[in-house]
């Protein structure tokens, strides 16, 4: 057996840090704001740094890959056919939570297969804006909000303490730009309106410039 | 009954020369000689009532009902073959679960229709099998609103407004009627709990007392009373809308 009473990080580089995947996905009153970045790697190397993790499932359902890229490509996919049929047999599209039904199904089923961590979110005309979270093992969780990849546990703490219920379409994405996502995507009844935020224009309230101020000149954090 | 002794009756695989399949009528008269099954679909829900002719006596009062729940929110109401009915109602099931199971959703009232039907017309298209003896209210409350379909043994189905099956089911169909027509004229659509009295009074009216045995009124309904779920109508309003039936009888035949 593995000792596994430690953590392999020998992976990394000393002094190297890791920057996962980071995804999320938040409700509010009319619909959801989705973010993720655009970062995919192989091993150290950038193999794409324009990436566009907020896959298209139906008209107002979209869906965050975090996990191996071509597993979840391919999960997606499929979930996009589904999609598709059970609109042309029952006329009307599906609610987003038969989206993540069959998401779900194709994880847990294939667990054994997949690398896959996805969050399901959009808006339908029953529930309005949803997100279901399905991560590793293909559980399946509805949530008001979901972050996911390794990327997200650098912001669990500062989701969990700022989330508000009921804020509006400005507030929540107002929240997820806060959360470090560069592609953002706003789905509601009305429209899917995407957004980039380029590098240079990401928020640095992390620096802490707001909270303890240019202290006796010293530099807190780092500029670019 | 010209068709008798021709021989084209015999499969229902087998056309008549006027292109009819006799199995599939024939499967209607089974549905004919059975107590009347009545669905009408309300402002606030679907009502299900049935006249559950009893064969014995010695029968446990309420036992044996025909009417099954297929999901929380779907009822299903059959007239004809019993066993059929049955039968019918556990593929029902089956079938809404299954749907619950790979949408994560529940049914609507026209999709089960639908799959039911498409189940119903299969046995209509082989030899070595007998079409269904039934005629199929199902009634419902789905994200859709309240929902009423009738699915006949050769496998169609249709919606309504409120529909009847089973012996007597013209006389119970024009009662209907004036119900229905009273909404197309503008007047405010009617309620489950009117539909309850509404459906008792039709069933005691159809009831041929000379000929049938005794019978129990059988009801249910979908409505927002019962939170939207499949229930038997309450015992208290069943008693009421039974003895309001039985006085309108009464008064209608001091008319005649």
């Amino acid at each position: 057996m593995a000792n596994i009473s430690s953590v392999d990080i020998s992976r990394l580089k000393n002094g190297e840090v890791n920057l996962g995947t980071s995804i999320m996905a938040v409700q509010f009153e009319g619909g959801v704001v989705i973010g993720a970045d655009s970062r995919t790697t192989t091993g150290s190397y950038i193999a794409n740094r324009v990436t566009d993790k907020l896959t298209h499932i139906h008209d107002r359902i979209y869906c965050c890959r975090s996990g191996s890229a071509a597993d979840t490509q391919a999960v997606a996919d499929v979930v996009h056919q589904h999609a598709q049929v059970y609109t042309s047999v029952y006329g009307s599209p599906p609610p987003v939570a038969t989206a993540a039904a069959l998401f779900e199904k194709m994880c847990y089923d294939n667990k054994d297969q997949l690398s896959a961590g996805i969050i399901v979110a959009g808006w339908d005309k029953e529930a309005g804006g949803s997100v279901y979270n399905i991560p590793l093992g293909g559980g399946m969780f509805q949530q008001p909000w979901a972050i996911g990849g390794s990327g997200s546990t650098y912001v669990y703490g500062y989701c969990d303490a700022t989330y508000r219920e009921g804020w509006s379409e400005e507030e929540t994405v107002k929240f997820v730009k806060n959360s470090g996502c560069i592609r953002l995507c706003v789905i509601t009844k009305d429209k899917v309106e995407r957004h980039f935020v380029p590098g240079n224009e990401l928020p640095r309230f992390w620096e802490g410039k707001e909270v303890v101020g240019n202290m006796s000149g010293q530099r807190v954090g780092v500029t670019a | 009954m010209t068709s008798i002794g021709t021989g084209y009756d015999l499969s229902v695989s087998t056309y008549s020369p006027d292109g009819r399949l006799f199995q599939v009528e024939y499967a209607n008269k089974a549905v004919e000689a059975a107590g009347v099954a009545i669905g009408l679909r309300c402002t606030d829900g679907v009502v299900l009532g049935v006249e559950r002719l009893l064969h014995s006596k010695l029968l446990v009062k309420g036992a044996n009902r025909r009417i099954a729940s297929v999901d929380e929110h779907i009822g299903m109401a059959s007239a004809g073959l019993l066993a059929d009915g049955k039968f019918l109602g556990s593929r029902g099931r089956d079938e809404a679960s299954s749907f619950r199971d790979n949408y994560n959703s529940p049914v609507t009232v026209q999709i089960l229709s639908d799959r039911l039907s498409a189940f119903l017309q299969a046995y209509t298209c082989y030899g070595s099998v007998r079409p269904f003896g039934l005629s199929t209210l199902l009634g419902g409350v789905d994200k859709t609103g309240p929902k009423l379909f009738c699915i006949e043994p050769s496998g169609v189905y249709y919606g309504y407004r409120a529909c009847a099956v089973g012996k007597g089911k013209a006389l119970a169909k024009t009662e209907l009627e004036k119900i229905v027509s009273k909404e197309a004229d503008g007047q405010p659509g009617i309620s489950v709990r009117e539909a309850v009295k509404e459906i008792a009074r039709i069933i005691y009216l159809v009831h041929d007392d000379n000929k049938d045995k005794d019978f129990e009124l059988e009801m249910t309904w979908i409505c927002t009373e019962s939170g939207n779920k499949h229930a038997p109508v309450p015992a208290d309003l069943l008693v009421e809308a039974e003895a309001a039936a039985k006085a309108a009888l009464e008064e209608g035949m001091e008319e005649d």
